[in-house]
């Protein structure tokens, strides 16, 4: 049977604007969502070969000092005979950021993308990666 | 995968020139299209795990399984064991099957998975080039049936609603057709069944 399907597109709400000062530190939390009859695989999926939920930041003036992914779900799917690390619906992920002492004052920008493969029951779609940015100030 | 973000499997549809669809009020649908509705599976050029370029055409006068997927897949996993039992069953009859990875680390990737599932067909390395022909191959597994004229006889998006046996069917009424006249197709037609011509097989009118 054909059917038309396009591949889900995951959203990412941007979070509130990190205030912060020089030296301190700040965790930042941004939700994501998929769309209902969708997963992707966590960031510890099941298997080698798959391919984990990964978010990576790219650029700006904070320090990454750690990264909190989802809790996964194990999910049993009729394509799998055991259950799957997965992420479904709305999630979020959380970071820790060291501001540096150096980093310059006033606004600017985090920058990051999100990685994530999904599924539905009966066929899976390409890797895809989705832009994550953070508005910051720093005092 | 790169071309996986291209066009949709709409696209599929189109090249195919058919949306099947199935539902309990409706009949049983054919394992495969009426012979004049099939439409020449685009020939390509890639290569296998020693490097040696594998055409369409190479499977001249078979009935084949062209199966895209990707070691990511999971529902492709599902597929790759009926393969093989296929590959088994119908491999003298004139039947095979081509795996074709869309992974993007390339062997690196293929090379421990087909050794470790054993695989005993021929799998080449997808580009985007042949990806486009095929219609985009939004989704995986995306597996077409092709007759022995290189036409495209059956196309499923997914794991078929059938099951294996969408795929088997499939195989066994080409495998049982007519051989055709050869039409210039991607897979020619030119070499007998391995049973020998057999003067009584005629095309079919609508062709």
């Amino acid at each position: 049977m054909l059917v038309a399907q396009m591949a889900p597109t995951l959203t990412v709400a941007a979070p509130p604007t990190v205030k912060a000062k020089k030296g301190t530190v700040a965790t930042v939390t941004f939700k994501a969502t998929l769309p209902p009859g969708f997963h992707a695989n966590s960031n510890t999926p099941t298997d080698d070969y798959l391919i984990p939920l990964m978010l990576k930041w790219t650029g700006g003036p904070l320090q990454a000092d750690g990264i909190t992914y989802p809790k996964a779900a194990m999910e049993k799917y009729s394509f799998s005979d055991k259950p799957l690390s997965v992420v479904t619906g709305e999630f979020t992920i959380s970071t820790k950021f060291r501001i540096p002492a150096n980093a310059p004052a006033g606004p600017s920008a985090e920058n990051g993308t999100l990685r994530y493969q999904a599924c539905n029951d009966r066929m899976c779609f390409a890797p895809k990666t989705v832009p994550v940015t953070i508005a910051v100030n720093i005092e | 995968m790169r071309l996986l973000r291209r066009a949709g499997i709409v696209s599929v549809s189109v090249l195919l020139g058919f949306v099947v669809c199935c539902t309990p009020t409706q009949p049983p649908k054919p394992a495969v299209r009426a012979e004049s509705q099939r439409k020449h599976a685009p020939d390509f050029a890639l290569k296998d795990a020693t490097g040696k370029l594998v055409h369409l055409t190479d499977f001249k006068g078979k009935v084949v399984i062209l199966d895209f997927w990707a070691t990511w897949c999971n529902p492709c996993m599902v597929e790759i064991p009926w393969f093989q039992e296929f590959e088994r069953k119908y491999k003298d009859r004139g039947f095979e099957v081509l795996g074709v990875s869309m992974d993007d680390d390339g062997w690196k990737a293929i090379n421990p998975f087909v050794a470790k599932r054993k695989l005993n067909y021929r799998v080449v390395l997808g580009d985007d080039k042949t990806g486009d022909q095929y219609g985009g191959l939004e989704a995986l597994p995306t597996t077409f049936v092709i007759d022995r004229n290189g036409r495209i006889a059956s196309a499923h998006v997914g794991l078929p609603v059938a099951g294996k046996k969408d795929f088997e069917d499939a195989i066994k009424e080409l495998l049982e057709a007519p051989v055709p006249a050869d039409d210039g197709g991607a897979v020619r037609s030119d070499a007998r069944r391995p049973d020998g011509p057999n003067p009584d097989r005629r095309r079919a009118p609508n062709s």
